[in-house]
């Protein structure tokens, strides 16, 4: 192996400060501060450090009514009758607020999180923001969005967010629910609670009416009392395909509308012609963004045959240069993984993988010496049967397989349950336009990877769930039509 | 021979998989009768198996299908129509044997031949409607298209034999998809003669698959198969809705559930039955930013 050149960088690590991270957080019921009916509260832990941030509020049943009820009242008493441009008005007020808060969510999302403060600042944080600028323009426009149709709100909706993107899949979620007139009763997951919780201050700063947004915090159970709730309109959900299967399935024969944004195991497809460099850098952050916590992550690389030898190496020298540890640091690349849990799970997929007679290479960086941490990694000699080409691993691990056509490829990147994603790298653009239209997911990065918008929808075909977030088409799962 | 004395063919009533009109591998058939109670035709009950030739069928000819033109998807529409047109008289007289008055009947058949007609217009249209190129604040193109859910299982309801299965049909195949349809049970014959109206069409064998059987039989294997992305049926009592959309969880199936009330009126026929059936797709490039910015070109 050829001499590495060693980097290093002094530490630049971002102050905790600005988190202003509260002791203990309450439920946020029907614009007030409330305390749980069960009197118990869980832990909020810094993945990279292992300390306890905060303890957080565990709702129950009666907590979970209570907030239902508030959303219903609020519906029925408030944001049903203020007009639509008042409406919008209350969420850009939300969105400048977090833009000024943005320091404050950028720090609480790292530390609670584990993500590079490098993402949290440029990616989540502004990108939440400007999701609740957008959506606010909606409100008072929707005769527009749906030509030849009415659309009214469906009622009280209820949301469930995942630990990966916190701040911005609430935004998505909230965002457009208001808009379209709709309450909220919003859980995030029990990871990561407190910049959802921040958002919550944000809404009351707001003034927005006491119910339109109410937050409750738990584990999975929380959720589960949520989505069997009798007086909830509409059901929207990001996380396992596991879990949205068994709500899909709670939810057959009522009248609720659903929601599912779930797993993924992105194909990226690199071509021979592909600019070889650029597609590195593209796999790179298709699959280490994050440290691979993402639904659309790039986790399943196809490369020509004709130039794997020389990508496979590119990309293992590329991974030497990553900076795994202090998720405050601006230079970090890849942060803390998010849970004790989600370590152990992709631990276990690693096992499986070898044991599945993939070649595993992975990168010789230190890691810290307490938190949560897995080198960036990648599989060769994949096979498509096997368990690591076929299941969702959601951690910074690539697996590589090869192909020698089009046809081919075509048919191996669609052979998963899955659709969410996918990415094509080539100089040809009647082969993207091709290749882009045959792969089945719902969003295709052409010479690109892992790229968000406020304006485009996303959302996933075949057990990637169905309906769409972002974008005019982001509406339609909040409305009915008459 | 004098007419009266003459002895009638009667027709044998198959069901339609793949372009082909074989009987049911199961070899069973059960009995459609006429308002007297009199036998007038044995059609096939269709198993199991049945429904996998049939998904089967239709997945292979997904590709070619959802790949032709708009243009071309509605002139197959159109010569649907056209051909059931002169097949009018002998769907008349099938729906008469089940029961059905004369003006009933041909109301029926005339709604059907004008909703084939209204999804042809639409098969090139709905996709400018519902498509959006989207402004992202970076140096991307970036636009959204929809795009066929795949394989789609409908289920025709027990009333309007022959316009019960254009309905789902129609939007179904305008947008791309290929489909099963399970045909009305106690008056499957409008349907049957419908496939043969079909294969004389230019639709290519798969697009569509009509199966004749008992709905409680077929509709869980339909509802559970899981290379069928999607399943339509209409409002109605006898099917069970619950077990049906819980069977489908077990795939992320897409469950969908028209208002049967519609079905004669205006909002029967509409772009935005199509697009139940579509997936949106959102694409991104990047935009070369290196040239062009500064001057007044």
């Amino acid at each position: 192996m050829a001499k590495k050149k060693k980097w290093d960088y002094s530490p630049a690590p971002e102050s905790k400060q600005p988190a202003a991270i509260s002791r203990r957080y309450e439920l946020f019921i029907n614009g007030k501060w409330q305390q749980p009916t069960s009197g118990s509260y869980f832990s909020s832990i810094n993945p990279a450090t292992e300390e306890k941030l905060s303890e957080i509020a565990a709702a129950n049943e009666a907590d979970v009514n209570k907030a239902v009820q508030s959303a219903r009242l609020a519906y029925e008493k408030y944001w049903k009758k203020i007009t639509p441009a008042e409406r919008g008005k209350y969420i850009f007020r939300i969105a400048r607020i977090m833009q000024e808060r943005a320091r404050e969510l950028a720090v609480t999302e790292t530390m609670d999180g584990g993500k590079p403060i490098r993402e949290s600042r440029d990616f989540d944080i502004p990108t939440a923001a400007n999701h609740f600028f957008y959506y606010a323009g909606w409100a008072d426009k929707l005769d527009f969005a749906f030509p030849n149709k009415k659309a009214s709100a469906l009622g009280v909706a209820g949301q469930i967010t995942p630990w990966n993107f916190p701040l911005l899949m609430a935004a998505w979620k909230i965002a457009p629910a208001l808009a379209t007139g709709n309450t909220v009763v919003l859980k995030p997951a029990e990871t990561t609670s407190l910049t959802t919780l921040k958002l919550a201050e944000i809404i009351q700063e707001a003034d927005l009416p006491p119910g339109v947004v109410n937050i409750i915090t738990g584990a999975g159970q929380t959720g589960a009392l949520l989505t069997k709730h009798m007086d909830i309109n509409k059901i929207a959900f990001t996380g396992s395909t596991e879990v949205g299967k068994i709500i899909q399935r709670t939810l057959a024969g009522s009248q609720k509308k659903l929601t599912l944004e779930l797993g993924g195991k992105g194909a990226n497809i690199i071509f021979e012609d592909a600019p070889i460099d650029q597609a590195v850098e593209g796999v790179i952050n298709g699959i280490f963004f994050n440290q691979g916590h993402v639904c659309c992550a790039g986790s399943r690389l196809y490369v020509q045959e004709s130039i794997a030898k020389i990508f496979i190496k590119k990309l293992k020298d590329r991974i030497g240069t990553l900076l795994v540890g202090d998720p405050l640091d601006k230079n970090t690349d890849i942060g803390a993984i998010n849970s004790a849990q989600q370590l152990k799970t992709i631990q276990s997929y690693i096992k499986i993988g070898k044991a599945e007679g993939a070649s595993f290479y992975e990168s010789d960086c230190a890691l810290p010496k307490k938190g949560y941490f897995c080198r960036p990694s990648l599989f060769t000699n994949v096979a498509q049967s096997n368990r690591i080409a076929q299941e969702e691993i959601f951690g910074p691990v690539l697996c590589i397989l090869t192909f020698r056509t089009d046809d081919e490829v075509i048919e191996k990147a669609n052979n998963s349950p899955y659709g969410l994603s996918a990415g094509v790298w080539t100089d040809k653009g009647s082969r993207i336009f091709n290749i882009s239209k045959r792969i089945r997911a719902g969003v295709i990065w052409a010479n690109s990877y892992n790229l968000f918008d406020p304006t485009s929808p996303f959302g996933g075909y075949k057990e990637s769930g169905f309906g769409r977030e972002g974008g005019l088409q982001g509406l339609q799962p909040y409305v009915q039509l008459s | 021979m004098s007419e009266q004395s003459r002895l009638e063919i009667w027709k044998t009533y198959k069901i339609y998989i793949g372009g082909q009109f074989p009987r049911t591998e199961s070899g069973r058939s059960y009995a459609v009768k006429n308002a007297a109670g009199k036998t007038i035709a044995n059609v096939c009950q269709s198993s199991r198996k049945d429904v996998r030739d049939a998904v089967s069928a239709a997945r292979a000819a997904w590709g070619g299908w959802s790949n032709r033109s708009g243009f071309n998807r509605g002139q197959i529409l159109y010569r649907i129509a056209e051909m059931l047109e002169g097949r009018k008289k002998q769907i008349k007289d099938e729906l008469i044997a089940q029961g059905y008055t004369s003006a009933v009947a041909t109301r029926e058949i005339n709604l059907s031949i004008d909703r084939l007609i209204y999804y042809a217009g639409w098969c090139d249209k709905y996709q400018s409607l519902f498509s959006s190129v989207n402004p992202v604040a970076s140096a991307h193109y970036n636009f959204s298209v929809p795009e066929p859910m795949g394989v789609v299982g409908l289920l025709a309801p027990q009333k309007a034999p022959l316009l019960g299965v254009i309905s789902l049909m129609a939007p179904c195949i305008a947008g791309g998809n290929t489909c099963l349809i399970l045909a009305n049970q106690e008056q499957p014959l409008a349907a049957v003669s419908f496939a043969e109206v079909l294969n004389s069409s230019d639709v290519p064998g798969g697009v569509v698959n009509i199966l004749t059987g008992y709905q409680e039989e077929l509709t869980d294997w339909i509802c559970a198969h899981l290379d069928v992305n999607a399943v339509v049926c209409y409002e109605q009592g006898e099917l069970d809705w619950q077990k049906m959309q819980e069977k489908g969880a077990s795939h992320v199936k897409r469950m969908f559930r028209w208002p049967a009330t519609q079905l004669y009126a205006q909002g029967g026929q509409s772009p935005y039955l199509i697009m139940d059936l579509q997936e949106i797709k959102t694409t991104w490039h990047p935009v070369q930013t290196i040239a062009g910015s500064g001057g007044a070109y």
